[in-house]
Parts: C-alpha cells; sequence; structure tokens
C-alpha cells in the first residue's frame, strides 16, 4: 500500500531535544484514530535543512514546512490539514520570509511547476528505505526490461541518443563515456557513482542519495549492463553519514530482491555495489583522486592520459559518474530518448537541479529545465533577495565558477550558459550576493578554499594559492599595490597553464571575472577603502588570521 | 615499447624517436633543453612541477616530461604563454624558498638555482615567505625543510628504487611536507642510510653530515696519527668534482691530495678489499662444500643493505657473510696490525676513511665495531667532503702529480678495485674462490654475467672440483634495495618451501650501480653516469699487475706476520661481526 | 570490540584502509588514530608505516594527535562566508577559549574549520560528530554548546 502522504519528521539532535519523538507518538495516535496510518508514512529524518526551529516536519507532497511543533498541534495538522486539505499556515515555520515564500509559492504555482520531473519526482514522496515503494512508481522496472527483453547495445544507444550530460560539473556525455568503456580492453570493468559531492554550494546529491538511492542503484547496474562491468562502488564522502547508511540498506534489499548480485532477476548480467566513503577531502571528487582514494591511498589526482574510460580503478576500464548523471537514467530508458529530449536545449537536454543560495529568501534546491533562466532561479524559485535589498554579485556554478554582475540575469542555465562570458555551469549552484557584500572578501574566501583543499602534488597549485590567498590579503588589509592586481590574474593564469588537475586550474575563472567586473573595488581596497563596510583595514589582525589558517592546515 | 619510431616536430626540427619518449627527451634530440625540477631519468615521472610545460598544436599545454611524443605532433617548447607561465612558476617557488645558495650543499649543482639563472629572474616580486621552519634531523641525512620544493623525488627513490619507504609525503597540500612515519627524525627511523634521496633530491633540501670539522683538527694535533682510506669507487669519481668526466680514475691524484692535506699515512681500503675476498671467499667455500644448510652466503660489505636486512629481513641474517666490510676491517687492522708494525700506540691513532658512501658513517658508529678496542673508524668522509677539504685547503688538484699509496696497507689487485662496481665483489670472490677449491688459477678473469646495470643478474659459474666433479655455482647479483627484495622474496620462499634455496652465493649492493652511485658520490648521479664510474673501476682492474686478491703481496704480508690465515681466531675475532634484529619504526636494535 | 578485533572486521585488502581508520579512530575514545593503532592496520594490510601515516595525515576527518570528545568542525566555505560564518567562527573561538585545531582545557571540544559540509541551504553551518547544525548566530551556538556541556556525565 503506497501512502498517499509522507511526513518528513526531523529527528536531528535538536529536534530530539524539543521532543520528536513525544511528537510522533502522539502525531502516530492520531493517525490512528481516524484511520490514516496507511495513507500517510512517517519517515524520520536527520537533516530536515532547517535549522533551531523546535519538532519540524516537511510534509509531501505539499511541500509544507511545520515548525516549533507542541504536542497539541498534532491533532490540529491532521484534521485541518491531512483531511480537510487546508495547511494550518499559523504553524509553519516561524520566520516571516518562509511564511510570505509558501504563501507565494502556492499563489504562482510554483510547487507544481518547480517538482522534479526526471530526477527528482520520487524524492519526498518515497520512503527511501522502502524498495516496495521505490517499485511502486516504476523503480527497477528499466533494469528489469534490460536484463529480460533488452541487450547492452540497446541501452548504451538509448542514453547516448538522450544526449545525458554529466553532471558532475564538466558536462561529458554520459553515453560517450559508457561507449569507450564498453569498448576498452579488458575482463573487467567498473562503475563508480561519484558521490563525493564537495563543491561549495551544492548538495543536490545528498538529497538524491536520502531521498532516493534505489534509484542510484538501478542507475548503476544499467550502466555496468551497457557497459560490461559488474563491480560498482558508491564513493560517498564521509560527512555524508546518512546516505552512506540508506546506500547500505538499499543495497541489502536490492540484493535480497534480486535486483543486484548474481544473475540478476534470472538473467546472465550480474552486479555487485559497495558503498566506499570519503574521509574529508575535497580533490576526492576529481575522478582519478577518486579512484586512488578508492584504492586506499592518498587522494592525489592520477597523469592524465590514460583517463579511467581506459584504465580506471585497479588499471581497468571504469565509468566514473556524477549521482544526479546516474539518477537520469533509469527515466530516461523507461521513457526513452525523445522524452527526455522533450526537456531542456538541444545541446543541454534534460532538466538540472540548482541550488540556490547565498541572500536569496529561500534558500534551497529546484530541478526545472535547462531552459531556465538566472533570474527566474533567484527571483522565482529562491524567492528573491532577502530584505528587499539589490542584487550585487552572483556565482554561478559552484566555487570554480565565475562571478558575474546582475548583466547575466537573463542567461538561461544550460551547460553552454555563459560561455563566451568565460563561466561554467559546474555543479548547478548559484551564490547570491547582495550589495553588503565586499567582492574582495568573497574572492579571499573562495581562494581559502581551494588552499585548503588544494592536494599539494604540483608546484603551480600547492604554491600558487597559497600566494593568491596572501596577495589578496593584502586588499583586505589594505597593504596591497595596486600592481597587485595584476599579480593575482598573473598567478591564477600561470596555475591555469601548468596545474597537475582542474582543482589549481580553478582559481583563474573566480578571480578573473571578478576582477572584470568588480575591478573598481580592488583599486579603492589598495587605498584603503570598502564599500561593503566589510574589510576592516587592520594590517595586523587580517596577518594574524592567515597564520592561523596554516596553523590549522598543519594539524 | 614494440621498437617504432614516431615522427615529431619540435620548433620545427623534424626527429624520430621511438615510441613512448617523452617530449621532454625527444626535444633533446632535435636540440632542445626544456627546463624541468621534478623530472629525473632515473624515476618514474611524476609530472608535479609544471616547468616542462610545452604547447602542442591542436591538443594545447602538456606537460612535455610525461606525455610521450605522438606521431605528427607539433611541438612548441618556447611559446611567450609556456616561457610565462615558468618564470612566474619560478618566481613562486623561489619566493617561498630560503635560497641562500653561497652556503647551500647543492649550490652549483641545484636545478632550481640552475633555472632560475637560465630564465634570467632578476627580481621576486613577492614578498619571502616570512616562517620558514627550522630545520631539526640529527643523524646522517640531513633535512632542510626550507629548501625542500616537495618534488617527491626522494619518496620515489625511497620507496620504488630503494624499497624502504622511509619517506612519504605528509599532510594535504601548502602546509604537507617530507617525512618519516609518525613524523619522526629520520636517524630515529627505518632509513638505511643510503642516502639515495640526498642524490636524487634537486635542490639542497637534503645533505649529509659533515664530518669535515673534526678530521681537519686531528690533522691538526701533532699528538695523533692520522692514518686514511679510501674506498674503490671513490677515485673513478673524484675528478667530476674537478671537472673530469665521470669514470675517469684519479687514484694517484687522490694520493697526492690526501698527502698534501697532512694524513700521516695514505692508505687503501682497496688493500682491504683485498682481505675481506679471502675472509669472505673462505667462508663461501667452507658453507658451500660442507654442505651448509646457511645458503646462498649473501655479502655483507654494504652497511645500507645490511641495516635493510636487519629492518626488514632479519630471518636471513645466518645467511648473510659474518665478514666484514672493507671499511671496518681497515679499521680494525689500522689500530692493531698497523700500530704494531710502525711501532705507533693505538689510542694516537685516528683512522679516516673517505667513502662513496653515507650509510659508512652509520657503520663505523655501530657498537660492534670496536674490535681493536678503539672505535676502529673515527672518521668517515664521502666523495664530496674530501672534495670540499681539498677545494678549502686551494689544492690545484688537476695539477697534482700521480703518487702511490703507501706500503703495507696500500698496495691493492683489480680484485679490489671493482669491489665500486655492482658484481664487483662477486667477481672478485669467484676469481680468488676458484683458486681457493682447485688450488689453480683462473684463466680468463673477465666474468661478463655479473656486470652491468642489469637490476637483478643471475649467472651459473662452473667450479670443478678436487674429486674431478663440478659444482655449478648459482649465483645472482642485485643492486638498489627494490632489485634485492626481488631475490631475496625468492630465497626467502624457497627456504619456507623447500627448506633449500637454488643460489649459492648473492651480492647485494644498497645502491643502484653499485658503490659508484652511492650517498655519498658527487652530486649529478644518473644511472648513465654510474655505469661510467663502473667502466671507469673495470679500466683500472685491466691494468693492474695482478687482478685477483690472493695475490696481493701485502695481503699475503699480512696473514704471515700477523692474523695466521683467513678465518683464524684472530681474523674473526677482528674482520668478522654479527647483525641484529630491528624494529620497523625506529630502526633500533630490538631487545 | 577491541582495537585488534575492529581492524580486523574488514578485509586485510588495501582498499578497506579508509573504511578501518574510521572504525579504529570511531572508538579511540580520544578520537584520533594513535601511533599503535596505525602500525596494526599497517602489519595487518601489509603496507609500509609511512605509507599508512601518509594516508592518515592527508584527509581531514582523520587525525594523528589527540582530539576532545566532540569535534567542532564549523563550516568556512564561501556560502557559509556570505551568511555570516565569520562571526560564527569567532564567537566559537572565544567561547571555546581555544584557536581552531586545539581542544578546549576540560577536553571535551576540539575546535577544527571544514570546507562544505553540504548544508549550504543551513549556512552558516557547523558539524559536531557527524551531526549538522545550521542557521548558526551566536545565541544557537552558545546554546548548542552548553546542551552538549550539560549532556556529559
Ligand atoms: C577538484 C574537482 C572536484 C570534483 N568534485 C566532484 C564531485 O564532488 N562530484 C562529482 O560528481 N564530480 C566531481 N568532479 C568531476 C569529476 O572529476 C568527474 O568529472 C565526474 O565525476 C564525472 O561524472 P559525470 O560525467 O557524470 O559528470 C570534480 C572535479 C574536480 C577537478
Ligand atoms: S592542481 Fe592542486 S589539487 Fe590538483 S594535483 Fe595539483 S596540487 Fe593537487
Ligand atoms: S637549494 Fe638551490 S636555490 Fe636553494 S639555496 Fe641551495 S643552491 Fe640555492
Ligand atoms: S651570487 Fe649573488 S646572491 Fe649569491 S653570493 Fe654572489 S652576489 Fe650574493
Ligand atoms: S637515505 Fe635511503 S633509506 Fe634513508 S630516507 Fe634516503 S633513500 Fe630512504
Ligand atoms: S627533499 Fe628534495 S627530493 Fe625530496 S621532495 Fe624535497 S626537494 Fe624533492
Ligand atoms: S662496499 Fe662500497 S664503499 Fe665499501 S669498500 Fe666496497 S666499494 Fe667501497
Ligand atoms: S652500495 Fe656502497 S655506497 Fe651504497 S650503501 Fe652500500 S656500501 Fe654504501
Ligand atoms: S619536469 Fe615535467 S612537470 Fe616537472
Ligand atoms: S664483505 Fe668481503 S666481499 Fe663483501
Ligand atoms: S558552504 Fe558551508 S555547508 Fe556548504
Amino acid at each position: 500500500m503506497i501512502p498517499l502522504m509522507h511526513v518528513i519528521l526531523d529527528v536531528g539532535a535538536e529536534a530530539e531535544q524539543a521532543g520528536a519523538r513525544k511528537f510522533r507518538e502522539v502525531l502516530e495516535a492520531k493517525l490512528r484514530k481516524e484511520f490514516l496510518s496507511e495513507d500517510v508514512r512517517i519517515v524520520e529524518s536527520a537533516n530536515l535543512g532547517v535549522s533551531g526551529q523546535g519538532v519540524c516536519m516537511l510534509v509531501y507532497p505539499d511541500e509544507v514546512y511545520y515548525g516549533n511543533l507542541k504536542l497539541s498541534d498534532a491533532d490540529r495538522i491532521v484534521d485541518q490539514h491531512f483531511i480537510n486539505g487546508k495547511p494550518v499556515e499559523e504553524l509553519f515555520l516561524d520566520s516571516p520570509e518562509m511564511r510570505r515564500l509558501m504563501a507565494w509559492r502556492r499563489r504562482e504555482g510554483i510547487i507544481k511547476k518547480g517538482r522534479g520531473r526526471v530526477v527528482l519526482d520520487n524524492v519526498g514522496a518515497v520512503d527511501p528505505e522502502n524498495l516496495a515503494e521505490y517499485k511502486s512508481r516504476d523503480g527497477f522496472r528499466a533494469l528489469a526490461e534490460a536484463v529480460r527483453g533488452g541487450t547492452p547495445e540497446g541501452v548504451l544507444d538509448t542514453v547516448k541518443r538522450s544526449g545525458l550530460r554529466g553532471r558532475g560539473g564538466a558536462g561529458f556525455p554520459t553515453g560517450m563515456k559508457w561507449e569507450a568503456v564498453r569498448e576498452a580492453p579488458g575482463d573487467r570493468k567498473y562503475v563508480i557513482c561519484n558521490a563525493d559531492e564537495g563543491e561549495p554550494g551544492t548538495f543536490k546529491d545528498r538529497i538524491i542519495l536520502e531521498g532516493d538511492p534505489f534509484r542510484v542503484l538501478e542507475a548503476m547496474a544499467l550502466a555496468g549492463y551497457a557497459t560490461g562491468a559488474e563491480e560498482g562502488y558508491v564513493y560517498v564522502r564521509g560527512e555524508y553519514r546518512t546516505s552512506i547508511d540508506r546506500l547500505e540498506n538499499a543495497i541489502r534489499k536490492s540484493r535480497e530482491a534480486g535486483y543486484l548480485g548474481r544473475n540478476i532477476l534470472g538473467s546472465p548480467f550480474s552486479f555487485e555495489v559497495r558503498v566506499k566513503e570519503g574521509a574529508g577531502a575535497y580533490i576526492c571528487g576529481e575522478e582519478t583522486a577518486l579512484i586512488e582514494s578508492l584504492e586506499g591511498k592518498r587522494g592525489t589526482p592520477r597523469l592524465k592520459p590514460p583517463y579511467p574510460v581506459t584504465e580506471g580503478l585497479w588499471g581497468r576500464p571504469t565509468v566514473v559518474n556524477n549521482v544526479e548523471t546516474l539518477a537520469n537514467v533509469p527515466p530516461i530508458l523507461r521513457n526513452g530518448a525523445d522524452w527526455f529530449r522533450k526537456f531542456g536545449t538541444e545541446r543541454s537536454p534534460g532538466t538540472k537541479i540548482y541550488l540556490i543560495i547565498g541572500h536569496v529568501v529561500s534558500p534551497g534546491l529546484v530541478e526545472v529545465e535547462t531552459t531556465t533562466s538566472l533570474r527566474e532561479l533567484i527571483y522565482g524559485y529562491g524567492g528573491g533577495i532577502r530584505g528587499r535589498r539589490r542584487l550585487k554579485a552572483v556565482q554561478v556554478g559552484g566555487s570554480s565558477g565565475g562571478i558575474f554582475d546582475p548583466s547575466v540575469l537573463d542567461e538561461a542555465m544550460h551547460f553552454d550558459a555563459l560561455k563566451e562570458k568565460g563561466g561554467i555551469l559546474g555543479s548547478g549552484s548559484m551564490l547570491v550576493m547582495d550589495e553588503t557584500t565586499c567582492i574582495v572578501d568573497m574572492v579571499h574566501g573562495i581562494l581559502n578554499f581551494f588552499l585548503h583543499e588544494s592536494c599539494g602534488a604540483c608546484f603551480p597549485c600547492r604554491i600558487g594559492n597559497e600566494r593568491l590567498v596572501r596577495t589578496v590579503n593584502g586588499f583586505r588589509s589594505g597593504s596591497a599595490r595596486p600592481s597587485d592586481i595584476d599579480l593575482l590574474e598573473e598567478i591564477a593564469s600561470a596555475m591555469k597553464v601548468a596545474s597537475y588537475c582542474a582543482l589549481g586550474q580553478s582559481p583563474f575563472l573566480p578571480l578573473s571575472t571578478a576582477i572584470r567586473y568588480f575591478r573598481e573595488e580592488f583599486e579603492e581596497h589598495v587605498n584603503g577603502k570598502c564599500r561593503a563596510g566589510v574589510c576592516r583595514f587592520k594590517v595586523l589582525k587580517e596577518r594574524q588570521e592567515a597564520r592561523r589558517w596554516t596553523v590549522v592546515m598543519s594539524r | 615499447m614494440d621498437g617504432r619510431d614516431v615522427a615529431v616536430t619540435i620548433n620545427g626540427v623534424r626527429v624520430r624517436v621511438p615510441e613512448g619518449t617523452m617530449i621532454l627527451q625527444a626535444a633533446r634530440t632535435a636540440g632542445y633543453e626544456i627546463p624541468s625540477l621534478c623530472f629525473h631519468p632515473d624515476l618514474r615521472p611524476n609530472g608535479t612541477c609544471g616547468m616542462c610545460v610545452v604547447e602542442i598544436e591542436g591538443v594545447g599545454v602538456r606537460r612535455s616530461c610525461c606525455t610521450p611524443a605522438g606521431d605528427g605532433m607539433d611541438i612548441r617548447t618556447n611559446t611567450p604563454r609556456v616561457m610565462d607561465t615558468r618564470r612566474t612558476l619560478i618566481e613562486l617557488i623561489l619566493a617561498d624558498h630560503a635560497a641562500d645558495c653561497p652556503i647551500c650543499d647543492k649550490h652549483g649543482k641545484c636545478d632550481l638555482q640552475r633555472i632560475g639563472q637560465d630564465l634570467g629572474i632578476r627580481e621576486i616580486r613577492m614578498a619571502p615567505k616570512e616562517v620558514f621552519s627550522r630545520r631539526s634531523d640529527g643523524g646522517i641525512v640531513l633535512r632542510d625543510p626550507n629548501k625542500c620544493i616537495l618534488c617527491n623525488r626522494c619518496v620515489t627513490v625511497c620507496t620504488e628504487v630503494q624499497g624502504v619507504a622511509n619517506l612519504t609525503r605528509i599532510g594535504r597540500g601548502y602546509t604537507s611536507k617530507i617525512g618519516t612515519a609518525f613524523d619522526l627524525p629520520i636517524e630515529d627511523s627505518v632509513c638505511v642510510n643510503c642516502g639515495q634521496c640526498v642524490v636524487y633530491c634537486p635542490v639542497g633540501a637534503l645533505s649529509s653530515r659533515d664530518d669535515t670539522r673534526e678530521v681537519r683538527r686531528s690533522l691538526a694535533d701533532p699528538g695523533k696519527h692520522v692514518v686514511v682510506q679510501e674506498a674503490p669507487a671513490i677515485r673513478a669519481a673524484l675528478g667530476e668534482e674537478f671537472g673530469l668526466s665521470p669514470g675517469a680514475v684519479v687514484s694517484g691524484k687522490m694520493h697526492a691530495a690526501l698527502r698534501k692535506l697532512g694524513f700521516d699515512r695514505v692508505f687503501d681500503t682497496n688493500f682491504a678489499a683485498d682481505v675481506c675476498i679471502l675472509e669472505e671467499g673462505t667462508e663461501v667455500v667452507r658453507r658451500i662444500l660442507s654442505g651448509s644448510p646457511d645458503l646462498p652466503v649473501i655479502t655483507s660489505c654494504s652497511p645500507g643493505w645490511i641495516k635493510f636486512m636487519e629492518t626488514f629481513y632479519p630471518g636471513l641474517r645466518s645467511l648473510v657473510s659474518s665478514a666484514k666490510s672493507p671499511q671496518q676491517m681497515f679499521g680494525a687492522l689500522a689500530k692493531t696490525y698497523y700500530p704494531r708494525e710502525a711501532g705507533l700506540k693505538p689510542e694516537d691513532i685516528v683512522s679516516v676513511s673517505v667513502m662513496p658512501c653515507t650509510a659508512k658513517k652509520f657503520e663505523a658508529d655501530r657498537p660492534e665495531m670496536r674490535s681493536s678496542g678503539f672505535k676502529d673508524v673515527d672518521y668517515v668522509l664521502t666523495t664530496r667532503e674530501l672534495a670540499r677539504m681539498i677545494k678549502e685547503s686551494g689544492l690545484r688538484f688537476e695539477d697534482l702529480a700521480d703518487a702511490p699509496a703507501d706500503e703495507l696497507m696500500g698496495s691493492y689487485t683489480g680484485a679490489a678495485t671493482i669491489f665500486g662496481a655492482t658484481g664487483g665483489v662477486m667477481e672478485a670472490a669467484l676469481r680468488t674462490a676458484y683458486h681457493l677449491v682447485t688450488g689453480r688459477e683462473l684463466e680468463n678473469v673477465d666474468i661478463l654475467p655479473v656486470r652491468g646495470m642489469e637490476g637483478v643478474k643471475e649467472a651459473v659459474v662452473p667450479l670443478p672440483l678436487p674429486d674431478g666433479g663440478t659444482l655449478d655455482l648459482k649465483v645472482a647479483v642485485a643492486h638498489g634495495l627494490g632489485n634485492a627484495r626481488r631475490i631475496l622474496d625468492v630465497i626467502r620462499n624457497q627456504l619456507e618451501t623447500t627448506g633449500r634455496s637454488e643460489y649459492h652465493f648473492v651480492e647485494i649492493m644498497a645502491c643502484p650501480g653499485g658503490c659508484v652511485g652511492g650517498g655519498g658520490q658527487p652530486f649529478g648521479s644518473t644511472l648513465g653516469t654510474r655505469a661510467e664510474r663502473g667502466s671507469g673501476l673495470y679500466e683500472e682492474d685491466r691494468t693492474l699487475p695482478s687482478r685477483k686478491s690472493h695475490e696481493n703481496p701485502a695481503v699475503q704480508r699480512l696473514y704471515e706476520t700477523f692474523l695466521g690465515s683467513p678465518c683464524s681466531e684472530k681474523a674473526h675475532h677482528l674482520l668478522h661481526t654479527a647483525y641484529v634484529e630491528r624494529e620497523r619504526v625506529h630502526g633500533r636494535a630490538a631487545g | 570490540m577491541t582495537t585488534s578485533q575492529i581492524i580486523r572486521s574488514l578485509e586485510p585488502t588495501q582498499d578497506n584502509l579508509l573504511a578501518i581508520l574510521h572504525r579504529v579512530q570511531d572508538a579511540n575514545p580520544a578520537n584520533f588514530l594513535d601511533q599503535p593503532e596505525l602500525r596494526e592496520v599497517a602489519d595487518y594490510l601489509e603496507l609500509p608505516y609511512s605509507f599508512v601515516y601518509g594516508v592518515a595525515t592527508f584527509y581531514s576527518m582523520f587525525s594523528v594527535k589527540p582530539r576532545g570528545r566532540h569535534v567542532v568542525r564549523v563550516c568556512a566555505s564561501p556560502p557559509c562566508h556570505l551568511m555570516g560564518g565569520r562571526t560564527i567562527r569567532d564567537e566559537l573561538r572565544e567561547y571555546l577559549g581555544v584557536e581552531f585545531g586545539d581542544t578546549t582545557e576540560d577536553g571535551l571540544f576540539t575546535l577544527e574549520l571544514s570546507s562544505c559540509l553540504g548544508t549550504c541551504g543551513i549556512a552558516p553551518a557547523m558539524m559536531i560528530d557527524g551531526e549538522i547544525f545550521g542557521n548558526l548566530d551566536g545565541v544557537r551556538l552558545r546554546e548548542i554548546l552548553d546542551r552538549k556541556r550539560r549532556e556529559e556525565p
């Protein structure tokens, strides 16, 4: 029996403290009384994406957040909302912005339009620990059809025709990657799901893994089927405890039901999946560093070529795909390549999960077509700029992305967006900055991230990042020389040319775009002026801060 | 590779190179050097420094040290883009580096210094790093993290070539560094003191303990009688410090220089090498003929190898010859035999050795090495240290007239001199073993299969036995401890499974190429220069009047007047030793 | 389980190294990997000690120095920074009275900086022993830490 509604109850430490368990008991009792136990399923989540709001819950499919709940509220919600369909507005998460957003969303019908149609359609709608629910929504149908009546070539062909491009940052065509692995010589091949998600501003893969883990497994099995691999690994960043647990559970249940393991559904095809956890290193998201780490080594990128498609895990042909990329695969195979191509643009078909964060009213994520403009993302789904302030800048694509001024608002966020402006879509993260932001300070934060996460193997990135941070610190502390603007660009471009992997090449884009669009601010800082009032030009203090970083990093 | 050639164009010059050749080397063929810091021709490229970037038409920027030249590639090594990049990079590195060249061990041999010069860097626009870490190590292999550019060459050589895996990268990112397990000081680690990391470091971040000051003091002390010995491998490399090419044998100038430095007696380790052959040869022959289960006999003259064995293969201790190394044999005799002959008091004697080797410093300091009742070898200098003393004293080495070593403990045979090259000890021992077993002399003393730079060499040498039969002596030679691991694992496996090994006699030298490639030799060693130095030694061997250790008259005299016979009780006391087991964290003797 | 049992709970293949280190560290009362533990792991997997040490120091979730009972990892990545992360970092330092990388005198908290924790929707955020706390401000921060303190026996 598939429930009509889901209640995702926050059971994180704080909610627990506030009495979440007790609330659950009361709610369950009320549901029993109303004979709704089977129609409304309560799912516990350790991290609902809100914090400090007492007992909270999220109701699907309405996407309504309740917060600061008292025990007596349970009855009211069930009566008024679940039975009569009228959400209890007074109990909405107690923040004016959230209320405004809720009201606006309902008015604009955004919820329906914004609901995921390809990737996130199950998230929040199914119990992520329950295989039957996944199956009830066509889960594992694509795999069953493939191994029973289909062929590896057929699967590969559909993925190729769909035009699916990798969602891990580079946008590489997935079908081509699979084909390369399929054609690479070798008796053992591997499929790796890259769930190391570490890009600042990005948490879409976590939402998929926590909300719909079976889908990722199905996709990996399909990738194995298409490429001739019989083993798969999900490399999950160590911080994603819940994702790891949900995956382990999903693997166990899928094996028991014959969707993974030897002779899947009685066919000759076998596929095993194991979970491997990282231990805190952003660089392990880079596919060859990931492979090194998975093999039990320091996560240092490998020389390329050879690429993983020919020599990957243990030197064998290996598919490495991002979580979101894989999550697209089952629906593509169920509905066909043409269905998928109906969404998005010719060269970037499908939908994309965008992360809208920073100074917006309602930070969060949304899955929409790649034809969506930045303006819609920020002002529509993000609810606009908080506190009625003005938009100053937006960094598109995560930390490696360009920092633009509002002139780019009407660009559609497909893979090749902003290309001529030097931008990338990256992870799909949109970091929104209002006028209280100091660009120099932000650039410093971004560069500090790269410094902290550089693996240190190659000279340009190891020394270059430190020097960039140090030079930007000069601007923050009022000790920079005018020529330091050029020096920043010079260092970053040498890093771009000579770094060993993309991490060391990354500072160039945010830095050069920041300088291009906000050069004045850099110049003002040379003269001891910060228009946002963030930098206080205390030379000594900043020195200390810089040193602190060094101390911390040397552990 | 499969022997095919590819054609590439480099700065407009067309060249053909074998498939698999890296662009960096292909460029050399075309007449262009590309600056490189992390690349060394003997080591697997790691592509970390980024200095060697070049542009390939239609492909983009690539690292030339680790990108194979592909057929039809059009490569430019000097475009504005890559040249600007290199200059910025060098500036970045130098701003992050304690560049005190005049007082740096690597001055003049330093890749960073040379590239900085070649690129004409005249200004660093970046503030120097304020807080440099302090240097910490005592011991023999010294580190200066302020000069380390983190090229990882030392880690590669220690791990992949030497199989010691003492060094690793610690930490991540900018603050990462080179260190040992648990970040212990090198002298308190499993380091075997081979000094290969020092040799392969492109800059002055690694160096070795300097003992010249102590030696100078002894030389200046009128109450001391200072004797010196020089290892075989020195003579084929010392000349490099004075502009000669690798392999130029400078025995005569070396002896002359030492005398001018004020040593009271200039002897030669080669004399002791001949003694060593008699001791070890006798041991080998006895063990083989008596059907001892402790076979193969493994040579013991490389202290780097000995510490390695004690740490990683302590179970094989009983196989290793009990004979001391020539350095220590010499040391024991220099404070017993020599003072007796010369009418001196042993406590007045200071015994100095000049070695191609950093591990010899460790060996001389071992508690076992005091069989004369004193420290048998007081000070060990490396080839580099000797060269520095010569320069410091203002001697014009090139102009020195050849001089022989002093009598008594100075004359030597060709067998002794080839000790310095891989396979040399084996060859020398076989020349004498033949005599010991058959009573006859070997006609053709050149035993070619054990020569050369192959990592592990094997041969079967037929030995006619007194009873008319023939013993097919199975021998193996390994140089570089990584190669040693290969043969040792085979032997250990054979012993574990069948109780016997097929090998009779095995030579192991810690350093690639043998002592000619030792950690104390002039900087700039490659497998190529090591081979050239080895050839120099084989050249000297051919020109010496005697080429077999047992024919050395000074050695014969030693046995007649002092030791009795090889492996006599006295010889055993002075010239043989025992080994310990070491624990695998600190490398200290266990128990 | 003893440390040896924990180590041996996974197959002795190199790809299990990180997983073993995680388990060993989680069982260590001072939240770190000590030398005997690392040696035993290395021996079990037949890896050089230096290698295992190199791996243990590469990843920021591992520590080779003793830490407090709770590890407070505060996000220092740009999105959190933008949402007031700097203030949070200052407040934490002040309230706990330690610098980043250090442990409070009572041995309860070790303060560390972290890169993005993947919860930027509730920036600024921090993680205490695997648990996420977001939408932080000075008041909430104190509440959370006080509660952790009170929970101690
Ligand atoms: C520094 C760096 C970090 C990366 N981090 C991630 C990551 O966290 N997740 C991810 O899927 N891909 C990441 N990538 C991209 C991967 O290398 C790889 O391109 C991707 O997993 C391929 O999957 P896709 O084709 O499905 O996009 C990163 C790349 C770099 C250079
Ligand atoms: S660019 Fe940075 S992260 Fe990449 S290999 Fe070099 S140091 Fe490591
Ligand atoms: S390492 Fe090279 S550059 Fe550095 S001080 Fe020594 S000689 Fe000069
Ligand atoms: S080379 Fe230049 S820097 Fe070096 S000692 Fe001479 S003058 Fe000084
Ligand atoms: S001296 Fe030899 S064993 Fe010691 S660290 Fe250097 S390379 Fe390794
Ligand atoms: S010590 Fe020398 S060889 Fe080792 S990483 Fe540093 S610079 Fe390179
Ligand atoms: S072992 Fe090496 S250093 Fe020692 S005597 Fe022989 S050749 Fe010379
Ligand atoms: S091979 Fe020669 S130089 Fe190297 S450690 Fe042994 S004795 Fe020393
Ligand atoms: S020499 Fe090629 S990268 Fe260092
Ligand atoms: S010790 Fe005499 S030959 Fe090696
Ligand atoms: S930036 Fe802090 S959690 Fe992502």
